[in-house]
């Protein structure tokens, strides 16, 4: 099916969520409202003139800086794929504002989950009804969402996890091969142990 | 050392003599020692980025890492030395330093590419800006990533500092 034609019959069925369709690089994209977005992939899915048995990626887009365009702050995109009729298309939901919230679709994709968990963990947006609900790529203790436009690039204050490590292998220093005892005026000492050869005969 | 028997040591290198028609060698019990080492010097792989490929290309047989006695051990109780090929991620970090601990000594280690001398481009919040903050680093090999040739003379360069060692492989250390 041509993807005007999906994005025709998508916004007859869903009249009040279809925000807006357009096409780029041949590519159609379809904006939705994210109250719905369930009930609009579900139909996606079973219809059997859409037919979108595959979802190919899951990811979240953070929009502050081109909300001037009328978009909310957070956006989840959804590609969808059908095997059997060879067409494809592209979902952009909005996510809810107030705590930054979309229902899950693990329910209709076991797949999603992961994708899910990768979206909560970079860029803070909850999944309402996802089995499994925390971080998948960063540690578990980690402050923040890194992918958030307002993230500093290198994070406001360093990682509990790494300070602890760094501060184990100090500690565990004076036992390595050669150590010798900083003197009290100089420090190169102490750097010097890891080149130098020596031995105690 | 000069002659045993009439018969005339030969120099096989310096301070190492051979006796002729014996299977038998006298020198310093370092050089010898350290001869061995240096021949044999097992790498725990520890492949963690794209710098893994290029490792693996010198184990592999136009390279031949095997020529040199380097042979991977897949666990860190049987190496000598770990060879960090790639970016090392802060949540990795802790995984490395376990890795490290488990090895006995003597151990070395070689930092493999950009990522693991400094960090490479990766400036950012996630990436450990060099492997020498977390464990001492024997051999630098800068590269992004090295080719094969550049981790075989870093192991050369591994192999010197071995040879260059006094009775760290002994007891008395």
């Amino acid at each position: 099916m041509e993807s005007m034609e999906i994005a025709k019959r998508l916004q007859a069925q869903f009249p009040d969520e279809v925000l807006d369709a357009y096409e780029h690089q041949g590519q159609r994209a379809v904006i939705v409202s994210g109250e719905k977005i369930v009930d609009i992939l579900r139909w996606l899915r079973d219809d059997s003139l859409m037919d979108f048995k595959h979802l190919m990626s899951l990811c979240a887009v953070d929009n502050i800086k081109r909300m001037e365009d009328g978009l909310l702050r957070f956006e989840i995109v959804y590609n969808l794929y059908s095997i059997n009729k060879k067409h494809s298309i592209r979902i952009r939901a909005q996510v809810r504002e107030a705590d930054h919230s979309i229902d899950t679709v693990t329910t209709l994709w076991t797949g999603a989950d992961w994708l899910e968990r990768e979206c909560y963990d970079l860029m803070g947006i909850t999944f309402i009804g996802h089995p499994d609900m925390r971080r998948i790529l960063l540690p578990d203790d980690w402050e923040g969402h890194p992918l958030r436009k307002e993230y500093p690039l290198k994070g406001k204050e360093e990682w509990i996890g790494l300070t602890k490590i760094i501060e184990k292998a100090e500690e565990l220093r004076q036992y390595s091969f050669g150590y010798k005892k900083p003197k009290e005026s100089t420090k190169s000492s102490e750097s010097s142990e890891l080149t130098d050869k020596q031995g105690n005969d | 050392m000069g002659k045993i028997k009439d018969v005339d040591l030969v120099e096989i290198d310096d301070g190492v003599k051979m006796i002729p028609g014996a299977n038998a060698v006298l020198g310093p019990l370092n050089k010898i020692v350290n001869w061995g080492r240096a021949g044999s010097i097992w790498p725990m792989t520890f492949g963690l980025a794209c710098c893994a490929i290029e490792m693996m290309d010198a184990g592999a047989s136009t390279n031949d890492l095997d020529r040199f006695g380097i042979i991977f051990r897949a666990s860190p109780r049987q190496a000598d030395c770990m060879i960090v090929a790639g970016t090392l991620t802060k949540k990795m970090a802790p995984v490395l330093r376990r890795v490290y601990d488990q090895m006995p000594e003597p151990r070395y280690v070689l930092a493999m590419g950009s990522c693991a001398c400094s960090g490479g481009v990766f400036d950012t919040y996630s990436v450990t800006q060099g492997v020498d903050t977390i464990v001492p680093v024997d051999v630098y090999i800068p590269g992004c990533p090295p080719r094969p040739e550049a981790l075989i003379e870093g192991l050369l360069k591994l192999q010197k500092k071995i040879m260059g060692e006094e009775f760290r492989w002994s007891q008395w250390r």
